[in-house]
């Protein structure tokens, strides 16, 4: 099984590609993260926040 | 809509925090042990007591039973209250608990033994990573029943990172693990040198992230809003925190092997992520620290709030340090030295030792249902253990420095200051005995606390299943116009995903290339594989835990290079199975040991040295190995041999036959050169040393060798 994953992985064409891809998920995901930050609302936030803070002060 | 009636179980937290204390104070005083043989070499008395067998189980105790005891302890408690819900199952919270203490029970045998791989922090062999394994799946699957049963909409970002601890844990570990069992208890590594490193340094920086940090974090953002009884400073940032640091923890590994044989993209590469690390990790120490805005005053009689605080300082100090030291011109001073286990140790003292003791502070009563039994104990817990990390850490900080100046300092004529390795070890003892005072000091504190969370538990009354209410969650559909973060929030599989992919791209992008591409490691015609002999000396290297005091890597230094002799090439480990290069030089480096080379030494001196370091290096503070006298067990060679070949390594065919034959052969050839001295007068051809006296001197031979081309 090893030799079948050692020997396989080399026939990888194209790795050149590989970093430009990273590249570009890196940075779309964390544009899309930070337009979420922006988008999201107060209530939301506020909500989500206590949520350790609710549970058992009833 | 109608409250449903359920109960918290709290009994598993109870066990998991009782193993919390109980291997914290075993692993500490293994620990201390082992830092008090640097100073006593004396006390290395026995095989399975010597430091190079300790190490590791010290390390492993820390982490993975006291920190990882620390985890499940955090986690149950916090993840079914977060949640609104009882843990999924209680069979699998039960084979959760009972099946890491037996994990970490077998390693508490192995490590001392010697059966190890090697590799720091992944030293357990293949079948107790196959148990590790079970166990960890079977807290995945149980997190993620009681995530998908619970009864609040959001995910709290707490549970985001026992998330991505859950997943990157089982990444890191399956890869690290990649090894051909050749034994019950033995394995080698899939790949070799260079490759190998990488996956090492790949896996030990990321266990440190994944393992100390990440989990940790997520039981920050808990545990400090409730002790402080306000929420998180920013939830926003927490999300930034989250994404950023995982995606970017994944690929700073190399910087580990900086000026190594790695190839220098690999290095470069490892040194931006690192630095880049720096805005996560303080982002997060920051939304820890900021939560107390406006309650600083509680800090000074809450003694659970200044645990914690001190615990965010430290991760805020050693999350500085490190991207720090990644810079190429900072490790050309550290890296080797003392510095890297006092900027662990940081990390370790402080970042998860005062976490988790302020957990179980707050826990205790919480769970009991009383007071605390005594503040001023506990605060002298806080006092003792802070002074303990300073006196630990600082001492070592100075013999860091020293160590590394004394290496590299040359003499007017050219020729180095200090020729001997041993003057610079000499020097550090009264830095080491420092340190094993703050070791003392710090592993007092659990002792305090052990004696007062019991004395705790007993005023109050333990309620094993605690009863609570909430409304069930009906509907987890989107609503309008919601964006796709808030619905990746509530949908854990999704999330998991997600986790997943960011910190895979960072080891196939990184790792891939080294493995696929052959120009990354240029071979060297005349490095040729072990002889049996050799191989079986290795073994008792790695058996010996020499790897921990010992480095097999010379850099490309003027220092090195004069000291140690010509610097190593990657393709020089393409038969190192495993790679061996060490983090640390307690002792020298031992690349260049080998026949041919400066510093090689004869057979005689080693079997000497071996057996009685003092009696050829004065000062030295290497263990006796006396237990190296024993009969060479070579029953295995065979089974090597073939297992190697399988990996890549050119044995040719059925050489397993000739094998023992040749081992004999060459053990009778040293054991003639060995009694060249005439002092020597009860040595052996069938002894255990006269394996690792073959394996030193072939040690970074091979370079010299000439190869003659055939046309």
């Amino acid at each position: 099984m090893l030799k079948y994953i050692k020997g396989h992985l080399t026939s990888i064409d194209g790795i050149e590609i590989f970093p430009i891809i990273s590249l570009v998920i890196f940075f779309s995901f964390f544009i899309g993260m930070l337009y979420y930050l922006y988008k999201i609302d107060n209530k939301t936030v506020n909500e989500i926040k206590n949520i350790p803070l609710e549970e058992e002060e009833k | 809509m109608e409250v449903e009636k359920f109960y918290y179980d709290n009994k598993i937290v109870k066990y998991f925090l009782i193993a919390t204390a109980f291997w914290g104070i075993i692993g500490m005083l293994v620990g201390l042990t082992a830092a008090l043989e640097l100073v006593w070499p004396e006390l290395n008395a026995a095989s399975w007591l010597s430091f190079g067998r300790i190490r590791p189980l010290h390390t492993n105790a820390v982490i993975f039973a006291f920190v990882g005891n620390g985890i499940f302890t955090g986690v149950y408690y916090s993840l079914q209250r977060l949640l609104k819900t009882r843990m999924w199952s209680d069979k699998l919270s039960w084979i959760n608990f009972w099946g890491w203490q037996i994990a970490i029970c077998t390693a508490v045998i192995s490590l001392p033994m010697g059966i190890s791989t090697s590799n720091e922090y992944a030293e357990l062999e293949w079948i107790q990573d196959i148990v590790i394994t079970i166990i960890w799946v079977v807290w995945g699957v149980n997190m993620f029943g009681t995530i998908l049963t619970r009864r609040v909409k959001h995910m709290y970002v707490a549970i985001w990172f026992y998330i991505a601890t859950f997943v990157t844990v089982a990444v890191l570990h399956l890869f690290r693990s990649f090894e051909l069992p050749f034994s019950l208890l033995h394995s080698y590594p899939a790949f070799s040198g260079v490759q190998d490193a990488l996956i090492q340094w790949w896996y030990g920086h990321n266990a440190v992230a994944f393992f100390l940090t990440t989990p940790y974090l997520g039981l920050m953002y808990y545990f400090v809003p409730k002790a402080a009884n306000r929420p998180v400073f920013s939830y926003r940032l927490s999300i930034i925190h989250f994404w950023s640091l995982i995606f970017i923890y994944i690929w700073a590994g190399p910087h580990h092997l900086l000026y190594t044989a790695l190839p220098d993209w690999a290095q470069s590469l490892g040194v931006v992520f690192s630095l880049m690390l720096i805005f996560p990790s303080w982002g997060g120490m920051l939304n820890g620290l900021l939560t107390l805005r406006g309650v600083w005053d509680k800090v000074r009689d809450d003694v659970v709030l200044k645990f914690m605080v001190v615990a965010i300082t430290c991760y805020g100090m050693a999350t500085f340090e490190g991207p720090m030291l990644s810079l190429k011109n900072v490790s050309w001073i550290a890296h080797y030295t003392d510095w890297i286990p006092a900027h662990v140790h940081v990390g370790a003292l402080g970042w998860n030792g005062m976490l988790t003791f302020g957990m179980l502070y707050w826990l205790v009563p919480k769970m009991w249902g009383t007071k605390l039994f005594s503040k001023s104990l506990a605060n002298t817990h806080f006092w003792i253990g802070t002074l303990g990390i300073l006196l630990w850490t600082i001492p070592m900080y100075w013999a860091g420095f020293t160590q590394s100046l004394m290496w590299k300092e040359f003499a007017a004529d050219g020729t180095l200051a200090n020729p001997n390795f041993l003057e610079t070890v000499t020097q550090l003892r009264p830095f080491y005995m420092m340190r094993a005072l703050g070791g003392l000091l710090y592993v007092t504190g659990p002792c305090i606390m052990v004696y007062n969370l019991v004395k705790t538990a007993k005023q109050g009354t333990f309620v094993p299943d605690e009863a609570a209410e909430a409304a069930p969650l009906v509907n987890t559909e989107a609503t309008p116009g919601e964006h796709w973060h808030s619905k990746i929030e509530r949908k854990p599989l999704k999330f998991l995903l997600l986790a997943l992919i960011a910190i895979l791209i960072g080891g196939v992008f990184e790792i891939a290339p080294t493995i696929l591409v052959k120009d990354n490691i240029p071979t060297i015609a005349s490095i040729k594989p072990m002889t049996p002999l050799e191989l079986e000396g290795q073994a008792i290297y790695i058996r010996e835990g020499c790897n921990n005091c010992h480095s097999q890597m010379v850099r490309p230094f003027r220092d090195e290079v004069k000291r140690y002799g010509e610097y190593s090439k990657g393709g020089e480990y393409v038969y190192a199975y495993p790679h061996l290069w060490g983090s640390k030089r307690t002792g020298p480096d031992l690349f260049r040991s080998g026949k041919g080379n400066a510093m090689n030494k004869s057979e005689a001196w080693h079997y000497k040295h071996m057996l009685s370091p003092r009696t050829t290096s004065e000062g030295s503070i290497m263990p006796d190995y006396f237990w190296l006298t024993d009969k060479l067990d070579y029953s295995l060679i065979k089974a090597r041999i073939g297992a190697l070949r399988t990996l890549g390594v050119p044995y040719p065919e059925g050489y397993e036959a000739q094998a023992e034959a040749d081992l004999l052969k060459q053990a009778n050839e040293v054991l003639e050169l060995v009694k060249a001295d005439p002092d020597i007068e009860n040595a052996r051809a069938d002894m255990e040393v006269i394996a690792i006296i073959a394996y030193l001197e072939r040690l970074g031979s091979d370079i010299h060798n000439e190869v003659k081309t055939e046309k």
